[in-house]
């Protein structure tokens, strides 16, 4: 029961997809809600776009509504369902944002919802830049100083006011370009008077630079009678210029002393008395590194990402208790959960480090601008937790899964100091590698705190590690100084590799000297009073706090970071295999090591080892546990990587054995798998080098698909179309060491299908068959899928169950599987069989209602799909066809090439559903963020084999009152076939040049398919990038245009798209 | 060098020798701070205890004698996972290692605080013995099981009276039972003048000085061993000045007016102890530092009611008396700062 009586119905909105800024930790924040409403007795109505989520599943929620996440959508639903209030504080900026705008258009008032927690003068306070600066000013508290000015003379003027450096930002520019920073006057004169010439409006802001300033945040929470503490505390190693979501962070801050401390919480206490925020609240500070001069950055009356990390770092549910805190307790009536005795209304202390790395894109972007600065890049982060700072950095670098585990880059390590020195200006990706390479070519620590503005405390942290490697490759190996090595976070792998020995040898050292892992607890509250919280992260200090117990117990892998191919999904996959093995009376035991996801809540499995996911960590684990079995096929591929490895340490494998795996990435062996079950696939063949891959693909003929073996979200694979492209593109593959050949496959033009589906040995079933509208070349994950096929005759269903029946017996798969097959010329073939969960498993588990994991998991231990109730082959179809659209995040990561290929780049999906298929597709592209007008004007530019195929695309468009633009090829050839269009002559100048039209708004869509070669210099590269900044949609296949074109044709408005309750399906 | 820490129970820890490397028995407890090394090691509250860091750094951002909380290290030694090698801060003008050295403290590094800190949770305070030498146990017991803290008093309070921000209207008397800094400074920053006495003061002296106000100071060890003290207090109470009570003083002014004091299993030491204010209904997120409690059951209801409460474990952590204008708290008031100002609006 809620304190506020009135309350019995509840709007919860959700982030939406996962995009660059925005990623799995509303996922996390939005369950935690929607848990605790629904223990509240509450009815929770939810909406959000996502259907990866966990928080749109249907124990999570009486009402679902997987609709788009605009003003009208929610008002539709607002207007169904009738709520009496609305949660806006757990939905990212997206939630907070959508509330505020329907708050202000009066239509909540008009509907009698009240908004939950923080009030909307608060919200406003805290959102609003001026009135944040008024509020800040009215309470004293210093802000970044600011002014909006038209002339030189007024920059200089109101320079001279806040004192130089000052940053310029000229407004109305794209990518922020004419802006800079001015260390001198007559700098400023320089950027300040190009910048208004660049800018459309004449106009600049010139702001106070804090760059180089301590970057600190706090995590703060008050209640309505206004009890208010600091839950953690923050210092982002990178100072103030690199945005937060892209630096790494320690937890607790690190280098203030407590009057620094003191000066900067009462700040934020006195920030959020003066918000009158109800719920959690982050407050973003920069500190002069030699004063005691600090300013308010932001602060965010909602949760965010750093209240993901801060409640990870902690053990403090902040998302529970703001929702509780929401529905009016108050923080001294609100239980201390981890404790169980002491209340909520209290500041966490800790007795380790958290150290925060955040994952970036780069390796799927080769063309992409790796230089970090106020836009956030990363699709995800890790957290390590460690008794010392060494030891945290460590395990973070190994969990990013980069095939690193110690701070050293070859190709940094073959530079000369000179070019080093020069690298620790750069503000990059590599900088924690520049700067372990710097302390190796013996550049001091000051000069390398003074080059990178990083503060010596930090730098003095790597200094120790690469005094260790010295010790260990230099010294004699000794007990203390193995102990020394494991403290700091060294593997056996990389201590061997330094040391010149096997790793074997290592760890037999370790067991002969007694040095082992042990597990010590997080509790809130460094160990001051007992704890019931079973979250537990690895020292090598004595004492292991983690007791065993002697239940039937088994292991989950998680997946590690949120990264493009690898997302929330296996998030998804592995928090309902841990509830299914729950429900069947196991303890359950989850590893991972993303702070962002619901599966590293504490209260999700039964103990949570919060550790990297390699070999070693893993295998510490299993030692202390000693669990009865393991199951990888929830944690994509970081889970699957493991399998031999559990093998090889006596861990039973739950489900499809590791062998069995092997069998579907191996090429020879898959091949003759498939042979063996009479399915066709693609003719190909495994090479290593550029030579043998050319002779290849001529036998097969081109277009032929290369690609590495053991991917996941297509990493590195393309289609090449003659023997100078071959010759990029595994030049390119090979830059990074491969163990395993590369592939070499005919590409085949077809259909796209995907199946998921469970197999127990003797049945298998199917929830349903999925169609890509872009025909195969595009990955997947890129793939507007819909459910069910709309091109699929019966026949070719009736072979792609037999197939997955085959093929899933063939490879003796307990548990689920996913396999992908195109359909050319009336024959299926089968491309891929994943051995696993894929990105497909949640959407297709709620669109069908069948609750593919929890099936699946009973599978795996030993349960028959006859007796599950689900029946056996395809399952019954839906009367609802269900949309699956990719989002991108292009526009966040400069330079990135936005055309689709085989190579996986998206970072999130969105879904459509409706009993028609132009309603759905229109709901998807709605959902996806695409601005869908109905008329407006289309620019067309396309390589010479599409021009056949774009004509009746024009056609139709132009059909329907659209104007069409094309540069001279493409209009030539449109002419030729009576479709007139309007002419780019100048792409780059002038009038009417592309650039001219698209950032003007006159072009609604773009539709432009890459010619060969990923070079970034192209034409249509760089249109791609113009339309990408300009959020204008622009596709680069003929199928998603047509897809469009079939959203638009019926005219349909938003506003008479009726929102499905997912539930009801 | 190794040195060891011996336990009572007969625990031993082993680390690394850091400051000055004499022998040293003490009371071992445990700081839950994470910020906050140099004020927590120089509050004369510690005086005689050896301070366990629950923090696993210490001496990240070196040492500012600016913040010292009195005149030097009380602690007798300090327990510590790791000290930072590459302190940093701009105002630091020494490091961890030296601060100790210059005030000839003992201590460890590198042992297990996590460990040591849930030995003292579920066995309580513990006494203990640091040393480089442990072939002698047997003396080491003994030296241990003799240990006692005597007198802190004397160790604690100034040798004589001292007047700070002279000529201001409103004058505050504060009897030293080993005062921090941060609370004469918090007076001095309310535009009072502040006389500190010894605690050996007699009650004449102090209130010869016609103060508006009293303030018992916070302070080591058992409060029942402030004979004198509690006398001299019960005499300032008869006066009706208006008087205020900090931690110890909130104790002695209690066992003054008849209550009991008892001693907490391990101690309430930290920055982050929630103290509920039952009148406001407002809880206040507290430093504290202290080993004994004021017994709820001891109490005089008819002379005295409970204003706060420690939210963790329900013990006393404020009164106020009601036939005179005396109220006391027993955590620090730097993060309460709205006490001092209720101080100020008694006299």
């Amino acid at each position: 029961m809620p304190k506020y009586k009135s309350i019995k119905k509840v709007l919860v909105i959700g982030s939406g997809p996962i995009i660059i800024g925005q990623a799995a930790e509303f996922d996390y924040a939005g369950t935690q809600a929607c848990r605790e409403l629904k223990k509240e007795g509450l009815e929770v109505v939810l909406i959000n776009s996502n259907p990866a989520t966990i928080m749109t599943d249907k124990n999570m929620a009486d009402k679902i509504y997987i609709e788009p996440l605009t003003v009208e959508t929610v008002k539709k639903i607002i207007e169904i369902e009738k709520p009496d209030s609305i949660l806006p504080n757990l939905g990212g900026q997206t939630g907070l944002n959508l509330a505020m705008e329907l708050e202000e258009a009066g239509f909540l008032k008009q509907m009698n919802v009240k908004l939950l927690g923080t009030g909307v003068d608060g919200i406003r306070n805290a959102e609003d830049r001026q009135c944040f600066k008024d509020m800040m000013e009215a309470i004293n508290e210093p802000c970044i100083a600011s002014k909006v000015v038209h002339t030189v003379e007024d920059a200089v003027e109101f320079t001279k006011e806040i004192g130089l450096p000052v940053i310029i930002r000229p407004a109305y520019t794209l990518g922020g370009t004419g802006g800079g920073i001015a260390y001198t006057m007559e700098e400023l004169e320089e950027i300040a008077g190009s910048g208004i010439r660049m800018s459309r409006v004449n106009e600049i802001l010139v702001e106070k630079c804090i760059t180089g300033w301590k970057e600190i945040e706090f995590e703060v929470m008050r209640d309505r009678k206004g009890n208010a503490i600091a839950i953690c505390s923050m210092e982002n190693i990178d100072p103030v210029g690199v945005h937060t979501g892209d630096s790494i962070v320690v937890a607790p801050a690190q280098t203030l002393s407590n009057v620094e401390y003191t000066m900067l919480k009462n700040s934020a206490m006195k920030i959020i008395e003066a918000l009158k925020i109800e719920g959690g609240c982050n407050v973003q500070f920069a500190l002069h590194p030699t004063s005691f001069e600090y300013a308010v950055i932001e602060v965010n009356p909602r949760v965010s990402r750093s209240s993901a990390l801060a409640s990870k770092a902690t053990g403090y549910p902040i998302a529970k208790v703001s929702s509780k805190i929401a529905l009016g307790y108050t923080l001294d009536e609100i239980k201390n959960e981890v404790t169980g005795k002491t209340f909520a209304c209290f500041e966490p202390t800790i007795d380790y480090v958290v150290v925060k790395v955040p994952k970036w894109p780069f390796k799927k972007f080769l063309t992409a601008n790796r230089t970090l600065g106020t836009q956030m890049k990363a699709t995800g982060e890790v957290m390590a937790i460690a008794p010392n700072l060494e030891a945290g950095l460590m395990k973070a670098i190994r969990s990013l899964e980069e095939n690193v585990e110690y701070l050293r880059l070859d190709s940094l390590a073959r530079l000369e100091k000179n070019d080093i020195e020069e690298k620790l200006r750069q503000v990059d990706n590599e900088r924690l590698f520049v700067i372990a390479e710097a302390i190796r070519k013996e550049i001091s620590v000051e000069r390398i705190s003074e080059l990178t503005t990083i503060d010596r405390f930090f730098i003095g942290a790597i200094y120790k590690l690469i005094k260790m490697e010295k010790e260990l490759e230099f010294n004699q190996m000794n007990s203390k100084m193995l102990e020394k090595a494991k403290k700091l976070g060294f593997t056996d792998k990389i201590i061997a590799k330094i040391s010149g020995k096997t790793e074997d040898e290592i760890r037999k050292l370790r067991e002969k000297f007694g040095i082992k892992a042990n597990f010590k607890l997080v509790d809130t509250c460094a160990a001051e009073f007992e704890a019931q919280t079973p979250y537990y992260y690895s020292s090598y200090d004595d004492e292991c706090e983690s007791k065993p117990s002697n239940k039937k117990k088994v292991m989950v892998l998680g997946s590690g970071p949120i990264r493009i191919g690898q997302g929330i999904e296996f998030d998804y996959c592995s928090v309902h295999g841990v509830w299914a093995l729950k429900k069947q009376g196991y303890e359950t035991i989850i590893v991972n090591n993303n702070p962002e996801t619901v599966s590293t809540d504490f209260d999700i499995a039964d103990k949570l080892y919060f550790e990297p996911l390699t070999r070693e960590d893993v295998e510490n684990i299993v030692n202390t546990e000693k669990p009865d079995g393991a199951i990888v096929q929830f944690g994509g591929q970081t889970a699957i990587k493991l399998t031999k490895a559990l093998t090889e340490m006596g861990v039973k494998i739950l489900g499809t054995q590791e062998v069995d795996m092997d069998r579907a990435e191996d090429r020879k062996e898959f091949d003759e798998a498939l042979s063996n079950c009479g399915i066709l696939r693609p003719k190909g063949s495994t090479i290593f080098t550029v030579e043998e891959a050319k002779m290849v693909a001529n036998k097969l003929g081109y277009p032929v698909l290369v690609r590495p073996s053991y991917v996941l979200g297509g990493q590195g694979m393309a289609i090449a179309y003659d023997d100078r492209e071959i010759e990029t593109y595994v030049n390119e593959i090979n830059t990074i060491e491969q163990e395993h050949p590369i592939l070499v496959d005919k590409y085949i033009l077809g259909r796209e299908v995907e199946v998921d589906a469970i197999c127990d040995g003797d049945d298998i079933l199917i929830p349903g068959i999925m169609e890509h509208l872009e025909r195969a070349g595009v990955h997947s994950g890129d793939s507007i899928s819909v459910y069910p096929t709309q091109n699929v005759t019966l026949d070719q269903e009736e072979k792609i169950i037999e197939y997955t029946e085959k093929i899933a017996k063939e490879l003796n798969i307990i548990g689920i599987l996913n396999i992908q097959f195109i359909i050319s010329e009336g024959e299926v073939y089968i491309i891929e069989v994943n051995p696993r969960s894929s990105r497909t498993v949640p959407y297709i588990s709620k669109v069908t209602n069948l609750p593919m994991i929890d099936v699946a998991t009973n599978v795996i231990l030993g349960k028959k799909l006859k007796d599950l109730g689900y029946g056996t082959g395809l399952y019954k179809k839906s009367d609802y066809i269900c949309v699956k659209m990719p989002v991108f995040s292009f526009e966040k990561i400069k330079n990135a090439d936005t055309s689709l290929g085989p190579e996986m780049k998206s970072t999130g999906e969105v879904l459509g559903v409706s009993k028609k298929f132009e309603n759905a597709v229109l709901k998807a592209f709605i959902g996806s963020g695409a601005n869908v007008s109905k008329k407006g004007a289309i620019l067309i530019t396309v390589r010479d084999k599409d021009k056949a195929e774009v004509v009746p695309i024009a056609e139709r468009f132009k059909a329907k009152g659209f104007d069409i633009y094309a540069t001279s090829g493409t209009a030539k050839y449109l002419k030729e076939n009576g479709v007139e269009s309007i002419v780019i002559e100048k792409l780059w100048e002038g009038r009417n040049s592309i650039i001219d039209l698209i950032e003007f708004g006159k072009i609604n869509f773009v539709v432009n398919t890459p010619t060969k070669g990923k070079q970034s210099n192209r034409d249509g590269f760089k249109i791609r990038r113009m339309a990408v900044e300009c959020k204008i949609p622009c596709f680069t296949s003929l199928d998603t245009a047509w897809a469009l074109y079939k959203a638009i044709e019926t005219g349909i408005e938003e506003k008479n798209l009726k929102p499905v309750d997912i539930t009801k399906i | 060098m190794v040195g060891y820490l011996v336990l009572e129970n007969g625990e031993i820890f082993e680390g690394e020798r850091i400051g000055v490397t004499k022998d040293t028995v003490c009371e071992v407890v445990f700081n839950t701070s994470m910020v906050g090394y140099i004020e927590t090691f120089t509050d004369p509250s510690y005086l005689g205890q050896g301070i366990v860091m629950t923090y696993p750094l210490i001496g990240n951002y070196g040492v500012m004698p600016e913040d010292y909380e009195s005149d030097k290290i009380y602690a007798k030694a300090i327990f510590v996972h790791e000290v930072a090698d590459f302190e940093s801060n701009f105002r630091s003008k020494s490091n961890l290692e030296k601060f100790l050295r210059d005030y000839k403290i003992p201590g460890l590094s590198g042992i297990n605080t996590r460990k040591l800190t849930r030995m003292l949770r579920d066995a309580g305070t513990m006494k203990g013995y640091l040393t480089s030498n442990i072939d002698n146990i047997d003396d080491i017991m003994q030296k241990i099981k003799e240990y006692k803290i005597e007198n802190p008093v004397e160790y604690v309070t100034c040798r004589q009276a001292k007047t700070y921000g002279k000529g201001k209207s409103k004058k505050v008397a504060v009897l030293d039972c080993g005062v921090k800094h941060n609370l004469i400074n918090s007076l001095l920053k309310r535009d009072v003048e502040v006389t500190v006495f010894p605690a050996t003061a007699e009650p004449e002296q102090i209130l010869n000085l016609r103060p508006n106000g009293i303030l018992i100071s916070n302070g080591p060890g058992n409060p029942m061993d402030y004979k004198k003290q509690i006398k001299t207090i019960q005499k300032l109470y008869d006066s009706k000045i208006p008087m205020f009570g900090v931690a110890l003083g909130h104790q002695l002014i209690a066992i003054a007016k008849g209550a009991k004091t008892e001693k907490l299993k391990y101690g309430h030491r930290g920055p982050n102890h929630p103290v509920k204010d039952l009148k406001k209904d407002r809880v206040h997120i507290t430093s504290q530092n202290h080993g004994y409690y004021v017994s709820e059951d001891s109490l005089d209801k008819s002379v005295v009611e409970i204003s706060h409460v420690s939210l963790n474990d329900n013990t006393v952590e404020g009164l106020r008396y009601k036939d005179n204008k005396v109220f006391t708290i027993q955590f620090y008031p730097e993060d309460a700062d709205y006490i001092y100002d209720e101080f100020l609006k008694m006299m």
